[in-house]
């Protein structure tokens, strides 16, 4: 019985992927187009538990209800359809699922050895020509451990040794055999750039451009105005006035970040040069999206605030480099009561398994510090706001109707040190339970290598 | 309120007549973890004189001349105990004028003495102290060729410091001795891991041979050894078992190596890393082996470490290993509670998450006897958490270091406190005044 169910689903979800953008003739033809499509899923019904919509808000006692991988409903008493599987979910919590804004999973995989070093393309300032995607290597073990915390999608971004990285992919958390397998259909690519000490380090200590700040901005600048320049003649050639220019990967991708379709993720640790970067954006016309790692955005909330640009940001990393030396607990917390975007990020394969916590200790270093900030509140630091991040938002971030059915069941309150996510959905799909070896992926490269006797996991 | 406690010891200090009467402090009404035969005591009372616990128990009497810690409702620990950091020996990693724990080159091993260059005034003594890090293990690290000039498989000497105020803050000067094997140690060593292991034992057998022949040795009638003279010297208390050898490595095989070698040459083990150790847990109960671990680590980060799990932890406690936490994070020592937290979130009981980041890092390098306890006689390190120490919501509301008050201040926080109100007219440099 339930396998007519899912013929039918599969059947509707064939033809909504195979309508896709009909209008757009380009569309079926593009490059590395996402190949993602989620298994049939039969309606899923938690209920009765603590419920962190993403949105800020907290339900007690609540129920949300899984159908046809989105989410339908989230409420109380709701009415489980007739082949659903129901989780009496009592002393339990929901949430959306995680979103991870930077993560270098599959560009710098386990194990860490020299074949697997291919999120840095350090062989000039400007690699805007390079696809972190074409990088990536669907068999990382770090995809499955942070399956495990509760991560359901992620940006995946070049390193910060250039002024331009290249571009970011943003990947749902699922196995495939190809990176287009995991492509998050639909979301805008992120650039990835790099202001401060990183990419005069890596030049400088060639003797090359950039080797100061000073030096950083102005192969910034000089990108721009040729970006400018292509973009132009792009915008000319569509309304029929001269011809196209050639192709060029690098300006394309810079233009895409002028046009908006690309959104501009910048690594930047001092508030100083994340204002100076706002200018930049400015002087160019685009916008700065995201500032990544942003130890210092508390001494400049609210001109982020008024920027509208996100800061990523670490609980309570710092010290390790000289732009990393303020840091500070309360970074997080004062970006959000600020009135800011605030996102916890993790760039790091052992800190996306519990973002969790790092929201946590955010939190905790918030209230201590007088502000008031609910559980729920602090949630969209690593659902909603990632989102946005991520130009995602409509589909997922938050458990509200029609968005895709990203959803993790803790075994208690996500902010504590002990919880534990228990079931993962991703498209309503269960991608992992804690309690299910069948639903806890292996990948290949564990195959053989990993021992897993006496009981230990 | 560290500042008024402060305050009022200062006064308390002055307006005391008879100066042979000893400042009296009592930790009163928490429950405390005091990881001694005594266990957890709810609603107790520690009492320090001197910097010293002297009793702990439920009623007892506080005398009126004491400074009172009302911890009502709080939980009481011993100070955290961070088994492998850099505190002191670094403040910001990529500036190297300020990188103290590494000594590249081969002309010193075992005789590099991290003590010698402690910063006390180091930022992130203050940053790790204000949250319940008390004592440390500060741990030589080992020089790759990657990075510049390597350095040999023995990285020196560890010590032990105390983070409180004040010039005596060397607890113990030779705490152990720093090695390699596996991977880590081949690289170091020329290319295998049995290199280091030779390279290793090598040192100790010129060790033993020097002991026996020093004149012969320093008269020029002795054959040449592997290592100078001073590190020589160095290894002397590590063969006699009095100094423990922090040996760094994580596959199971290695381990196996390390214990036969500890074995053969009579020395107190101590792994650091043991990400696959789960694997040899009965071998390292059976020697009585202590392990380091990082409870996080449960990637295969390198072909050493291809079976890292997070049980690792639980699996080596029901083997009867001595277990302590540390991931050499020396900006973020402050963490080795989250370390806890989450090897008990994965089966490790609670209690043996608190030992493993206060008491048995004591023990493992012979100081248990004064640390990482609240017990009659134990050096009064005591934090006074406003809830479960191993949540990461919770934080310390008073810190003692030698029966010392700390302050509250560190850098971070004056930060926070110079920025946390934007709309303040004054420029930020002209705030906190």
């Amino acid at each position: 019985m339930i396998s007519i169910n899912r013929s039918v689903l599969v059947l509707g979800l064939a033809l909504l992927v195979g309508c896709g953008g009909d209008d757009d003739a380009d569309t079926s033809s593009e490059a590395f187009a996402s190949t993602y499509v989620p298994a049939a899923a039969d309606p899923v019904l938690i209920e009765n538990a603590t419920v962190f919509t993403g949105t800020g808000e907290r339900l007690d006692d609540a129920d949300v209800l899984l159908v046809d991988g989105r989410i339908e409903q989230v409420g109380q008493d709701l009415r489980a359809p007739r082949d659903a599987t129901v989780i009496d979910a009592t002393g339990r919590f929901v949430t959306p699922g995680i979103i991870d804004v930077h993560s270098h999973l599959g560009v710098y995989a386990s194990p860490g050895v020299q074949a697997h070093s291919d999120g840095n393309e350090a062989t000039g300032p400007n690699t805007a020509e390079v696809w972190a995607e074409h990088s990536v290597w669907p068999q990382d073990p770090g995809f499955s451990a942070a399956l495990a915390g509760g991560v359901t999608t992620m940006m995946i971004l070049p390193g910060s040794a250039n002024l331009f990285g290249g571009r970011a992919v943003t990947v749902k958390n699922v196995f495939g055999r190809t990176v287009m397998d995991m492509k998050f259909p639909g979301a805008p690519y992120g650039l990835k750039i790099a202001c401060g000490e990183n990419p005069k380090r890596v030049y400088g200590s060639r003797g090359q451009a950039p080797s100061t700040r000073m030096g950083n901005i102005a192969g910034f600048r000089k990108a721009w105005i040729e970006a400018s320049a292509y973009r132009d003649k792009l915008d000319a050639a569509a309304r029929g006035e001269g011809e196209a220019p050639t192709r060029d990967l690098r300006l394309e991708t810079l233009a895409g970040a002028l046009n908006g379709d690309i959104l501009v993720h910048n690594h930047c640790y001092r508030a100083d040069e994340m204002a100076v970067m706002l200018d930049l954006g400015r002087e160019f016309g685009f916008k700065i999206t995201a500032f990544h790692h942003a130890v210092e955005s508390y001494k400049i909330a609210d001109l982020l605030a008024k920027a509208d640009a996100c800061s990523a940001m670490w609980a309570d990393w710092w010290g390790f480099k000289m732009e990393a030396y303020d840091g500070i607990r309360e970074n997080v917390a004062f970006v959000d009561a600020a009135g800011a975007c605030a996102i916890v990020h993790s760039d790091s394969e052992i800190g996306i398994q519990r973002l969790n916590q790092e929201t946590a200790k955010a939190v905790a270093a918030g209230r201590r510090a007088g502000l008031e900030i609910s559980d729920g509140h602090a949630m969209r630091w690593l659902t909603i706001n990632a989102a946005k991040a991520l130009g995602i938002e409509d589909e997922t971030g938050s458990l509200e109707p029609g968005k895709m059915a990203d959803v993790v069941l803790w075994d208690r309150n996500p902010l504590s040190v002990y919880a534990r996510a228990e079931q993962v959905w991703i498209d309503g799909v269960l991608m992992y339970d804690r309690n299910d070896p069948g639903k806890q992926p292996v990948t290949d490269f564990a195959l053989g290598t990993v021992s897993a006797a006496g009981g230990v996991r | 309120m560290s500042r008024r406690i402060a305050m009022a010891l200062a006064a308390a200090a002055t307006l005391l007549i008879a100066p042979v009467q000893a400042d009296v402090i009592a930790i009163s009404g928490g429950t405390v973890h005091t990881l001694s035969d005594t266990g957890t005591i709810e609603d107790a009372v520690i009492l320090i004189e001197d910097g010293q616990i002297t009793r702990v128990g439920r009623g007892l009497r506080i005398p009126d001349a004491a400074t009172v810690i009302d911890a009502t409702g709080k939980v009481v620990t011993p100070g955290l105990f961070a088994a492998h950091t850099q505190l002191g020996l670094v403040e910001v990693n990529a500036v190297s004028d300020t990188v103290d724990g590494q000594q590249r080159g081969t002309e010193f091993g075992a005789a590099f003495e991290v003590a010698d260059a402690y910063n006390p005034a180091s930022t992130l003594v203050a940053v790790s102290r204000v949250e319940g890090v008390t004592r440390a293990a500060i741990v030589p690290s080992p020089g790759f060729a990657w990075n510049g000039t390597p350095g040999g498989v023995v990285s020196g000497q560890a010590a032990v410091v105390h983070l409180g105020e004040g010039d005596d803050f060397l607890v113990l000067r030779k705490a152990a001795v720093v090695a390699h094997l596996g991977a880590n140690g081949g690289a170091l060593a020329g290319g295998s891991r049995a290199g280091a292991l030779l390279a290793l034992t090598t040192a100790f057998e010129d060790a033993i041979d020097y002991a026996r022949f020093r004149d012969a040795y320093d008269a020029g009638a002795r054959r040449a050894y592997s290592v100078s003279r001073a590190d020589l010297e160095a290894l002397q208390s590590v063969l006699t078992g009095d100094t423990p050898v922090y040996l760094s490595v994580d596959r199971a095989s290695d381990i196996r190596v390390a214990i036969d070698m500890a074995d053969r040459f009579g020395l107190k083990l101590v792994i650091v890393g043991g990400a696959e150790a789960w694997k040899v847990a009965d071998r390292l109960a059976a020697s009585n082996t202590a392990v380091i671990v990082s409870p996080l680590n449960n990637l295969p980060g390198s072909f050493d470490s291809l079976s890292s799990t997070l049980e690792n932890a639980r699996a080596l406690q029901e083997a009867g290993v001595r277990l302590a936490f540390g991931d050499g994070d020396t900006h973020n020592a402050r963490n080795l509670t989250q370390l806890a937290g989450n090897a008990v979130a994965h089966g490790l009981p609670w209690i043996d998450g608190l030992r493993a980041i206060t008491a048995t890092p004591a023990d493992v390098l012979g100081l248990g006897d004064k640390f990482g306890r609240l017990a009659p006689g134990m050096v009064a390190d005591v934090v006074v958490w406003d809830g479960d120490p191993l949540e990461l919501t919770s934080y310390p509301v008073e810190v003692l270091i030698d029966g010392a008050v700390v302050e509250g201040d560190s850098r971070q926080t004056l930060l926070r406190d110079r920025y946390r109100d934007l709309t303040d007219a004054r420029p930020p440099a002209y705030r906190n005044r």
